[in-house]
């Protein structure tokens, strides 16, 4: 069930874009709004019909304009999880969710309902449940249609902050349960790196740059149009213990990792996003530092952009942190591939939601 | 107290209601969904009737329906009898002179409804026929009510294109507002009295029922 999709149009945006998802995986379609990444999700689904376009999933055919093949929505199996959900406001929860099936079946539905985590909530109407709630009523609807692709449209932009970390647990956990191409539009970078194994960068309705995640990430192009700032390492790390004054002792490849108290059991495995412009680069390993997590590595390479940073690709057994500094710094360290550095980080540098679960 | 313009009020407000809500629908669901060039001119249309007088209307109607037209010549040949000064000619009248009462209404309810929902409704799987009955007309309800109502109620109280359409025909077309009129013509204020005492009450029941199911509807959506 491999999602192909081409799309071309000249309005209301200018849009030229192929990408293709394999089953089962999770490719963010990320760009600033007005860049096209809605529309290309629509085109999906069959809600809007570009002049030269192309969907195909594992082998069936939605929309084709050259053969003039043109699935209506509701004949083409998608699920879709819109930005502000689109619940039935007359239907409870359980009813939004069986309104999805060929066949109504309350016991599927309240399995499904099970599976995102509603359990009991099943008689709601939208109107009482919470934004996060709601969400996931909207996911269980998504996938009661027993959909060939999965669809989702900036799914955590309208809920706070804490939801959202707690959503982005349970859409990894979820991950496990799904077999189909899921694409997730977003224009947050957090997000993307977080949940998607391929990114799809979109910029004035063109590919950007497309590929795995960590190649994506490192790109300078990409990054220049995602924004520098947002530019972070994925660090795979197991918690290992809760300390009493409040940090949460994880293991990583690269040593003993100190954050803030993280919610998850000792042995959970987790990816932990370190931003580049948080790390600082040391030659000696300091002391008297506040800093709590000091990372011996070697730097792998250095990469010159266009302003006054550069960013140096710090390898740490496996893995590689990114650290952005000026152009001025590396030169005073005098950093070159293979020199030993000390990447320090801030325990409190590393925001709650920029960790989640490993797949 | 003449009962039966009561009955051929009721009658003729209850066939009214029957054969504009299937063209409220249609009409309400196209005006608010679709955008098309000529859709200003088609509104303006539907609105007609609120601004042109009775007799206006009913002297086009005449011209339209009556003898000698195609449509009139057409009738007369089918069912043996004049379409105007008849019981289906007021249907016919009443249903034209109604439409803005229907159709306005009914496109503000499908208006009410998120694009995105009858997107979903679509994704889900549902085909439009589908999406109309389980998610469009119930969230459109209390539009459609109130469509359905104030041509009721606009009906029972409508005078002049009775008069000019239908004349004043006892059992056919002397609906009860030509039945009061009658009446206080022949200086009988009793019956005008009691008539008129009727329709206010019969009215006043409609649209007061009206607004306790909608609000009813209201509590159930949120």
């Amino acid at each position: 069930m491999t999602l192909e999709v081409i799309a071309r149009a000249r309005t209301p945006i200018p849009l030229d874009v192929a990408f293709r998802v394999e089953p089962g995986e999770l490719l963010a379609l990320v760009g600033h709004s007005g860049s096209g990444k809605t529309t290309l999700l629509r085109t999906i689904a069959g809600l809007w019909h570009p002049e030269t376009a192309r969907v195909c999933v594992g082998g069936s055919t939605w929309l084709d304009t050259e053969a003039g093949v043109d699935l209506p929505a509701h004949r083409r199996r998608v699920g879709i999880v819109f930005q502000n959900y689109a619940l039935f406001p007359h239907m409870t929860a359980l009813g939004n969710v069986m309104a999805a099936m060929d066949t109504p079946d309350r016991a599927e539905g309240a399995r499904l309902l099970d599976l995102v985590n509603l359990t009991g909530l099943s008689g709601r109407k939208p109107a009482q449940l919470s934004g996060g709630q709601q969400q996931r009523v909207a996911l269980a609807r998504a996938l009661a249609r027993r959909p060939q692709a999965l669809l989702l449209d900036e799914p955590f932009s309208a809920v706070d902050r804490a939801t959202r970390e707690r959503l982005y647990t349970e859409i990894v956990a979820l991950r496990a349960h799904l077999s189909m191409p899921v694409v997730l539009v977003t224009h947050d970078v957090n997000e993307a790196q977080l949940l998607a194994d391929h990114m799809v960068v979109i910029d004035g309705g063109q590919v950007l740059r497309a590929g795995t995640t960590a190649e994506v990430m490192s790109d300078p192009d990409a990054l220049r149009a995602l924004g520098i700032r947002e530019v972070a390492a994925m660090l795979p790390a197991t918690v290992a213990e809760h300390l009493s004054d409040g940090l949460s002792r994880l293991e990583a490849a690269t040593g003993s990792l100190y954050l803030p108290m993280i919610e998850a059991a000792p042995g959970t495995r987790l990816r932990v996003r370190i931003m580049a412009h948080e790390v600082i680069l040391s030659r000696i390993r300091p002391e008297g530092l506040s800093a709590q997590n000091i990372l011996q590595g070697k730097v792998a390479r250095i990469v010159q952009g266009t302003g006054p940073g550069v960013m140096v690709h710090v390898a740490i057994g496996d893995h590689e942190i990114l650290a952005r500094i000026t152009r001025r710094a590396a030169d005073q360290l005098d950093l070159h591939p293979g020199r030993t550095v000390h990447a320090i980080l801030k325990s409190m540098s590393v925001a709650r939601d920029h960790i989640a679960p490993a797949r | 107290m003449d009962w039966t313009a009561l009955i051929l009020s009721l009658q003729l407000a209850g066939w009214t209601v029957v054969l504009l809500l299937p063209v409220s629908v249609l009409m309400g669901r196209l005006l608010a969904y679709r955008s098309f060039r000529a859709k200003g001119l088609v509104e303006a249309l539907v609105m007609l009737p609120l601004v042109l007088p009775p007799t206006v209307f009913g002297f086009y109607l005449l011209v339209a329906f009556g003898r000698g037209s195609p449509v009139g010549d057409l009738w007369q040949g089918l069912f043996g009898h004049q379409l105007v000064f008849s019981f289906e000619g007021l249907v016919v009248a009443s249903v034209i002179f109604n439409l803005p009462f229907a159709i306005q209404p009914a496109q503000r309810g499908f208006e009410s409804i998120p694009p995105e929902v009858r997107e979903a409704a679509a994704c889900c799987g549902m085909s439009p026929l589908i999406s109309l009955w389980k998610v469009e007309l119930p969230l459109a309800w209390p539009g459609l009510m109130t469509a359905m109502v104030l041509t009721f109620a606009h009906t029972l109280g409508e005078f002049g294109i009775v008069l000019m359409v239908g004349g004043s025909i006892p059992g056919e077309t002397r609906t009860i507002a030509i039945a009061i009129y009658d009446r206080v013509q022949a200086f009988d204020d009793r019956s005008a009295g009691i008539m008129s005492a009727m329709l206010v009450v019969i009215s006043l029941f409609t649209i007061a029922a009206t607004f306790w199911l909608s609000s009813r509807v209201g509590r159930r959506l949120s």
